[in-house]
């Protein structure tokens, strides 16, 4: 075990895909020489070559664009979007190119390629820069959506998302970029696909993902001062969502509360509570909760704070599921 | 005036036209194959507005008056050169070796592509305006980092210069000098907008400003468009980048089988552009040099008869896929709600095959 920021666990499993098979390539705008401006790539482009480590054009469609003539000649590459809020313009070719492809040549051609990007708000940031726009990619068939929680994973899911067929849109949650983390660099304990168990607990079951697992696992350490336990389950994948973990946890507790940045309308939590409403309807003690981020555009940074997901409100969840009476 | 800015190898009348930087490399069994070509893709064409007519296609987009452009292209391209079309280019899908039938497949409402795109070297139908042309870069970004000797065309019409996915990739292969030929054919007609509706300047003078070579070929003219393209092809090859080529031609026909061409374009404009017919001028420097005979013509004429029946009989034949395969190749791998969808609709009773 290595203790190293989620930054540096990137960073290494990046360079372990690229020194692994020749065929995974960088692309992205400034990700060479700066390394890019989270110093993902730093250091790549020094080893692998202006190749293989491309800096390229300002223009987030021509980056998936040709990611996706790269992927039919049977390329790797590996797409990095600076901010969340920059992926809109490539979006046309991620729906229409990137996630259909495959189904349009019959499987003739395979879009194994990755598109990275940091997301997420809580770096008091200015606009454009802290959004979660995963749902939209959640939603498109043909696409898998995943998203790290800690160091340990963002090393090995970087790795399992290079060299999987399909595409992956990799959502790297930048406000814990800078939390250290132990990473076993021997063996990874996870499939990409698997939600995992965080913490186990007997009252709640929080499900959550990316920046907002470390939230509700302090949630949870405030709760069991309370006598309340919380299971907090990490999604890990958001595209397909793990519903047999999630539903073995619910059936266990009875009530549920989801939790993540993005606002709550039509959004992973609107999917999450109706899957595992109808398949644990008999389970349910409580409503369903969601604590989210509001419903409004991303708020100017000063006031973040109150927008984004906290323990307190959190808590608050769990005391209206726990004093729910039917 | 025009034709000073084209590059013509072949007059409207069938007169062979010298040009100092483009000799004409095709012997005259060369010339009738590409004549051929053109006949044959016409009628296949003309076969499948029939059949559209008749109920038995959703949609269809005519070619009529490009045949040259998408046969001198299609035959620059060697096989091992990789093609990206969008959803007109019959003729280049022709010249790939694809049957007639497999660029029916999509609109029969079969099949979103058509054809195995990697046995054939041609991509799958891009039918969302532009978006190949970066594909296009991407994929000759591979071929360049493989350092094969190999050429990327990507085909485009008029109306798609305006798309931002195409001048991206006008961005991308001038910065890596991608071993990329972009082809536009400027059919004058973006549906039922004019060519200047989207340039103020001719299409292959974009190029320049991107810092890469811009021709303008007479795309009615199959002996110019073959070389022109095989020489930017050939660029390609040899590590000299990009190239524009604007092949200046028109849509005799309408946009798709949807549009009313009448309610926008002069009757006196279609028919001036008859006079500049890609095939007529060709079967008019054939039989004026008597490298054609009367019978040679006939012959053409009545394979391209049996095709066009052997076209109808295989799309008459051609039934809708198993719905159970909506299900086969959205993902590579294992997904839950694939396998959920999938037995839901055998639960329902709606697959098997038709």
């Amino acid at each position: 075990m290595t203790a190293m920021t989620m930054a540096k666990a990137l960073n290494e499993g990046l360079r372990h895909a690229l020194d692994a098979d020749p065929k995974v390539l960088l692309l992205g705008e400034d990700i060479g020489k700066l390394g890019g401006v989270f110093r993902i790539t730093d250091g790549l482009q020094k080893d692998f070559g202006e190749d293989r480590v491309i800096d390229a054009p300002l223009g987030e469609s021509g980056i998936v664009g040709t990611a996706v003539g790269l992927a039919m000649r049977g390329y790797r590459p590996v797409c990095e979007i600076q901010f969340d809020g920059f992926v809109y313009p490539a979006f046309d070719q991620i729906v229409s190119q990137v996630a259909k492809l495959r189904a349009r040549s019959s499987g003739s051609f395979t879009m194994g390629l990755v598109i990275r990007i940091p997301f997420g708000g809580g770096i008091g940031a200015i606009e454009h820069h802290s959004e979660s726009p995963e749902a939209y990619f959640a939603h498109t068939s043909g696409l898998r959506v995943v998203s790290p929680s800690t160091p340990d994973d963002a090393y090995w899911m970087i790795q399992e998302a290079i060299r999987h067929d399909d595409p992956i849109i990799f959502c790297e949650p930048k406000c814990r970029y800078w939390e250290k983390g132990e990473v076993d660099v021997t063996a990874s304990t996870h499939g990409l696909f698997d939600a995992v168990v965080r913490r186990l607990g007997e009252d709640v079951t929080i499900v959550t993902y990316g920046p907002s697992v470390h939230t509700a696992l302090r949630a949870a350490q405030a709760a069991a001062g309370e006598g309340i336990s919380l299971e907090v389950i990490d999604a890990r994948s958001l595209a397909p969502l793990d519903f047999p973990v999630m539903m073995r946890s619910l059936e266990k507790t009875g009530r549920l509360i989801v939790v993540h940045e993005a606002g709550h309308n039509v959004s992973i939590s609107s999917e999450i509570v109706a899957q595992l409403t109808e398949s644990c309807f008999y389970s349910l003690r409580a409503p369903a909760l969601r604590v989210t981020g509001f419903n409004t555009p991303y708020p100017p940074s000063r006031v973040e704070k109150e927008y984004l997901p906290s323990v307190d409100r959190i808590l608050d969840a769990v005391d209206r599921v726990m004093g729910f009476e039917s | 005036m025009l034709e000073e800015q084209l590059v013509q190898l072949l007059s409207p009348e069938g007169e062979r036209v010298t040009h100092a930087q483009y000799p004409t490399t095709l012997n005259t069994d060369e010339i009738i194959a590409l004549y051929r070509d053109m006949v044959i893709v016409r009628r296949l064409c003309n076969e499948s507005t029939s059949l559209q007519r008749q109920g038995q296609l959703a949609l269809w987009a005519p070619l009529q008056g490009q045949e040259a452009a998408q046969i001198g292209a299609g035959r620059a391209l060697r096989t091992r050169d990789f093609s990206f079309p969008s959803y007109r280019e019959h003729g280049v899908a022709w010249c790939r070796g694809i049957s007639p039938a497999e660029i029916l497949r999509l609109f029969r409402q079969v099949s979103h592509g058509g054809w195995d795109p990697q046995k054939y070297r041609h991509s799958v139908p891009t039918i969302v305006i532009g978006n190949q042309a970066l594909n296009a870069v991407g994929y000759a970004m591979g071929v360049q980092r493989d350092g094969a000797d190999e050429a990327t065309m990507v085909f485009f019409g008029d109306g798609a210069t305006s798309q931002g996915d195409v001048n991206e990739a006008f961005v991308w292969a001038a910065a890596f000098n991608a071993p990329v030929v972009f082809f536009v054919q400027n059919n004058q007609w973006a549906i039922s907008e004019p060519t200047v509706r989207q340039s103020r300047i001719p299409l292959y003078r974009r190029a320049e400003g991107f810092g890469f070579p811009g021709i303008r070929v007479d795309g009615n003219d199959v002996l110019a468009v073959y070389e022109v393209a095989s020489a930017a092809l050939q660029l390609a090859r040899e590590g000299g980048g990009p190239t524009l080529i604007e092949a200046y031609t028109y849509r005799m026909g309408a946009h798709t089988t949807s549009d009313d061409p009448t309610r926008y374009r002069f009757d006196a404009d279609v028919e001036a552009w008859k006079h500049r017919d890609p095939i007529e001028r060709v079967k008019a420097y054939l039989v004026r040099t008597q490298h054609i005979t009367a019978a040679a013509l006939t012959a053409i004429n009545e394979e391209a008869d049996v095709l066009a029946m052997e076209l109808r009989e295989a799309v008459l034949a051609m039934d809708g896929p198993d719905p159970l395969s909506i299900f086969d190749h959205v993902y590579a791998d294992q997904h839950p709600l694939i396998d959920a969808g999938r037995q839901e609709m055998i639960d329902l009773g709606l697959g098997g095959v038709r």
